[in-house]
């Protein structure tokens, strides 16, 4: 007869009650499973091909991203001169996407604007991959009490209102666009820490990790070695999820003004002016171009960064 | 249960302490004078210096700390320094609808993405799947700024079937509310559906391969009941992590749509506040706002434990 | 079990096992296969059987030979897509083949149960143990909520479970192994169906468990006539339950006998190495069978001829070249699908091959299963006497004869 006080507890509770904050769930939901029993149907499923979408999205950030970086070179109108002789043309010859009410050439604005969303969205990035990721790196594979009060620092920031924070001090330090860039780029330094944390985490008990120490590896030489090949594909994916989400914050500033100093052009702003002064009813042009480019350009990261994400066989966590 | 719970309320109160000491840091360690806001850039050096200290803001910093906690400890979140409006004021015109907005836009998240991923994790990867998987994409690249512009120009200014902006309170029109309400609800809730679908449709796909489904199945259980009452449950975590920290953006973060459709919420009041360096109003939103999200989490803390009872019981 | 109320919704009426004639369970020709990226994967390939009611057929294999796949077709419980099935099953008077979902559905937990391999990820983490017996009972039994619930409780009770009023309202994380499986059994047999389908169910349980587990699984066999299939990859498990036993080697059924035929009389070779392999109770719980040298063929280019030769002792230049049927020799009960059966545990091979049993212990997998393999055989001459709980049948003659 089975004992009556048999009682089993399960390594799964053990996972999900962890000593955790609230919340911490979200990104630490965000580990790499990796199966390669014949009987998971997802076996087939995951390794197929990359698919026309990928490359037409990576073409359309390829094609946003030489004209962002030759805007000078080409042959383009300045995007600031107004020719009021041309005011709200639809697409011609001369100016192949139109003008708007202060006749100006939307071709060049959209190209001069595609600079900001580009270098705030992978330059912030890249600052808080710098920062964050290897904060993150590092604190997850040592643990103990720093990297248990760091994880929880990182929460309590994120629950901050960020925007208040970006707002205030772009205001008080300038609305230049490599001031925007930083700023941005270390309010992305908690999220990527937390992400980059669990899935460093998840593999510093791993039993290759465990076989490289028993065999003397430095614990730098197993950071490098070891886990950060396996965080790499985590922090890549999550990487270009947050691009496409601070694209959409510095938008959101540009589209309130409170992004790079008018009368720079920039996508967020330029979908404002699209929606002002009656700008709607009279040449919806304005607002056409723009949010359709940005559309494309979120859409392409975003499908970009799902299709990597499919490859490195990554489940599917949060933004 | 209990111990949880406990446990659970220590962290909340560590946590909403070192919320307001946050709130009040960035506040107070950003370069600029209020008294420059207040009394304009061409004042003397000593109006501003009397100025500084009728606001007690020239004590040293702990000291206007527990000042500014005791007095929100007594319900005083302070007054704006421009208009005299209280903070208390503020929030409580602001939140009634931000809420709405928050509840409209949530309800049609889920009330779509929930039933496609219900449908679509039963035969991933098929043409049904890949279109609305890809589609979700779609509405993930239309942020607030993009489509709602969009659904002014098209449903406000062209078709004129919702008014473009404004507010009618709840209580006084409900109708017109929600007619005021429909399109910055929408506005808001494209990225939800899409990161809800998408997270509960990648939950349902692997928990539909855990034996316990095929052991349903093995019962004779309809797939519509092994849906709902086998597979969903344990298949919301993510969705209700993801919802927690939605959610919780989205408290103060429709400012977009507040500002597009003229409506005085939270989100815009606290915008405006941070441009115009009205410390208090800062200040106070920020903080309930962090502390409402925070307390979110908590929430969904808890609705751990109601779906999956090994949280608290381990 | 008193006799049983069937819902009014059913639209099958099945027969009563005792005066129909003819088996319970009537396997035909069955193949199931895989569409992968990779290649078709034959797991089941052409296997025909037949079942007695009441009556307990052992299926045994080592791990990948296809039972699971087996047992799921005979179900018919597939995935949904990317899977081929031919062939027929006849239960109880009803081709299961032939039905469509919602037909299956009555039969299902109904008629036909399975219990399944590991108790722990079987049962719903997130719900009551208690909701998972009575949501099978108010499915296919004429019951109310009240008296779903008071069967549930006797269930529980039938499998062991003590103070069951109390357990359930439990969910599976908070009982053992043990008693995971126990409530898994209670569910499969809630309806009382005619055939359960046990898959490997004591795999993931300590040896002393596995025991208990099987006794109650005979014991409630007996009290309620159930034909049961027994699936394991451990011959000592199937030795002293089963009246009849299927070995299953890739895909295929390779020797199929009633027990005491199939150990006092083995004409495989691959039956005879499964034998020498029967884990010992010192063994540590859940030690997967290694003994024998080589790995399983891969079921998307099987070999050509007899699929064990590449393993096999005795393979012969005919052994590679064509696959061997499966037939009988004297008594009619008893098949095999080899060239040169065992006679009293000698094989009938003129000579074995030079070099192919010695190349079966170098075989792939290097050193490491060389090793496991021969202290099996070193241990094996004396302790394969005592094969499970001991009073099976003694293969120990026949091993002794060969080492
Ligand atoms: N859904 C599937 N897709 C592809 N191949 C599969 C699938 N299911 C089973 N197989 C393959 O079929 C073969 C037989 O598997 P099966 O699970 O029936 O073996 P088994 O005898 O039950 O082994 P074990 O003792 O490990 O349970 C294996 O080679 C397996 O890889
Ligand atoms: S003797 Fe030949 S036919 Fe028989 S099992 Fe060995 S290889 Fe197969
Ligand atoms: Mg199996």
């Amino acid at each position: 007869m089975p004992d009556d006080r048999e009682l089993a507890s399960t390594h799964a509770a053990d996972q999900l009650l962890g000593d955790r904050f609230p919340g911490m769930a979200a990104t630490d939901e965000l580990v790499v499973s990796r199966q390669s029993e014949a009987l998971d149907s997802d076996d087939i499923l995951l390794r197929r091909p990359l698919g026309i979408l990928f490359w037409l999205a990576l073409a359309w950030v390829a094609v946003v991203a030489l004209a962002a970086i030759f805007a000078n070179v080409l042959p383009l109108h300045n995007p600031n001169f107004q020719n009021y002789n041309a005011i709200n043309q639809g697409p011609s010859f001369h100016y192949l996407l139109g003008t708007d009410d202060l006749g100006r050439d939307l071709l060049s604005r959209l190209v001069f604007g595609a600079r900001v969303s580009l270098i705030v969205g992978f330059v912030s990035v890249a600052i808080g991959m710098a920062v964050g990721g290897t904060g993150g790196l590092v604190s997850g594979y040592l643990g103990g009490a720093v990297d248990g009060s760091l994880n929880a620092l990182s929460f309590v920031i994120l629950a901050y209102p960020a925007i208040v924070a970006v707002i205030a001090i772009v205001a008080f330090w300038g609305q230049s666009l490599w001031k925007i860039t930083i700023i941005i780029g270390v309010g992305t330094i908690p999220l990527l820490f937390r992400v980059v944390r669990a899935s460093s985490l998840s593999f510093a008990n791993r039993d290759f990790v465990i076989a490289a120490k028993t065999m003397g590896a430095t614990t730098p030489r197993i950071l490098f070695r070891e886990i950060l090949p396996n965080v790499v594909p985590v922090a890549l994916t999550f990487g270009l999820i947050t691009v496409a989400g601070v694209i959409v914050i510095e938008g959101s500033l540009a589209f309130l003004g409170l992004s790079v100093k008018l009368p720079t052009p920039s996508w967020g702003n330029l979908i404002s002016e699209g929606t002002s002064n009656g700008n709607i009813s009279i040449n919806p042009l304005i607002l056409l171009w723009p949010s359709l480019c940005m559309f494309l350009l979120l859409l392409s990261i975003n499908l970009i960064g799902d299709r990597l994400r499919q490859r490195f066989d990554i489940r599917e966590g949060l933004l | 249960m209990g111990k949880y719970f406990l446990r659970r309320s220590i962290q909340l109160v560590v946590v909403a302490f070192i919320i307001s000491i946050l709130a009040f840091l960035l506040v107070h360690l950003l370069p600029g004078d209020p008294s420059v806001t207040i009394l304009g850039p061409n004042d003397t050096a000593q109006n501003r210096a009397i100025l500084l200290k009728q606001l007690g803001l020239n004590k040293p910093l702990w000291q206007q700390y527990t000042t500014w906690l005791t007095a929100v400890f007594h319900g005083n979140l302070g007054q704006s320094y421009l208009n005299h409006e209280s903070v208390v004021h503020i929030l409580a015109t602001g939140f009634p609808i931000d809420l709405e907005l928050i509840v409209i836009s949530q309800i049609i998240a889920f009330a779509v993405a929930i039933p496609l991923a219900l449908f679509t994790s039963r035969r991933p990867n098929r043409p049904v799947d890949n279109v609305a998987t890809t589609g979700t994409f779609g509405l993930l690249a239309l942020p607030p700024f993009v489509i709602a512009p969009i659904l002014v120009a098209v449903f406000a200014v062209g078709l004129n079937w919702f008014p473009a902006t404004g507010f009618v309170p709840l209580t006084q029109d409900p109708w017109a509310n929600l007619q005021h309400m429909i399109l910055p609800s929408v506005a808001i809730t494209f990225g939800s559906i899409a990161v809800y679908y998408r997270l509960l449709r990648s939950d349902l796909i692997s928990t539909l391969q855990q034996d316990f489904i095929t052991m349903a199945r093995s019962k004779g259980l309809s797939n519509r009941r092994i849906m709902w009452r086998h597979a969903f449950r344990p298949s919301t975590f993510s969705l209700l992590a993801a919802a927690g920290v939605n959610i919780g953006g989205l408290i103060a973060g429709t400012f977009i749509v507040e500002y597009l459709f003229a409506l005085s919420g939270i989100g815009f009041s606290l915008v405006q506040a941070v441009n115009q360096r009205d410390y208090l109003v800062v200040q106070g939103i920020s903080l309930v706002v962090a502390l409402a999200y925070v307390i979110l989490q908590f929430i969904v803390d808890f609705l751990f434990t109601v779906v999956d009872p090994r949280v608290s019981r381990g | 079990m008193s006799a049983v109320r069937r819902t009014r919704g059913r639209t099958l009426e099945f027969k009563d096992v005792h005066d129909g004639g003819g088996p319970l369970l009537a396997v035909e020709d069955l193949h199931t296969a895989f569409r992968t990226t990779r290649g078709t994967v034959r797991a089941v390939d052409g296997v025909s059987f037949e079942l007695q009611a009441g009556t307990t057929l052992g299926i045994v294999g080592e791990s990948g030979s296809g039972k699971t796949v087996l047992s799921r077709s005979i179900m018919g419980l597939l995935p949904p897509h990317d899977v081929l099935r031919s062939g027929t099953v006849h239960f109880a008077g009803h081709e299961l083949t032939a039905m469509k979902p919602s037909e299956l559905r009555q039969v299902w937990g109904a008629e036909l149960s399975m219990i399944f391999q590991d108790p722990m990820t079987a049962l719903n983490p997130v719900k009551r143990i208690g909701k998972q017996i009575t949501e099978s009972l108010l499915l296919h039994l004429d019951m109310d909520k009240k008296e779903a619930a008071s069967t549930a409780v006797e269930l529980l009770r039938s499998v062991g479970i003590p103070s069951p009023e109390e357990r359930v309202r439990w969910y599976p994380f908070q009982l053992s192994g043990g008693m995971r499986q126990r409530v898994m059994i209670a569910i499969a047999l809630a309806c009382a169906p005619r055939l359960v389908l046990a898959d490997e169910p004591t795999t993931g349980l300590d040896v002393t468990v596995q025991a208990q587990i099987l006794d109650l699984l005979g014991d409630l066999q007996r009290e309620r006539h159930m034909a049961v299939i027994l699936v394991t990859h451990d011959l000592g498990v199937v030795a002293s339950r089963a009246d009849e036993i299927i070995v299953m080697y890739a895909g295929r059924i390779v020797e199929r006998a009633p027990a005491d035929t199939l150990f006092h009389d083995t004409h495989m070779p691959y039956t005879k190495a499964l034998m020498e392999s029967i884990p010992r109770l010192a063994d540590p719980a859940g030690t997967r069978l290694t003994a024998i040298p080589g790995r399983p063929p891969d079921l998307i280019h099987p070999p050509k001829g007899c699929r064990f030769a590449p393993r096999c002792p005795y393979a012969q230049t005919k052994c590679l070249e064509a696959e061997p049927p499966l037939r009988t020799a004297g008594s009619p009960d008893h098949l095999f699908a080899c060239w040169f059966p065992l006679v009293n545990g000698v094989s009938t091979a003129p000579a074995p091959v030079a070099g192919n049993g010695a190349a079966a212990t170098t075989l792939p997998d290097g050193p490491g299963d060389t090793a496991t393999a021969t202290a099996q055989a070193a241990s094996g001459g004396t302790d394969a006497a005592a094969p499970g709980s001991g009073d099976g049948p003694t293969a120990g003659g026949e091993t002794e004869a060969e080492a």
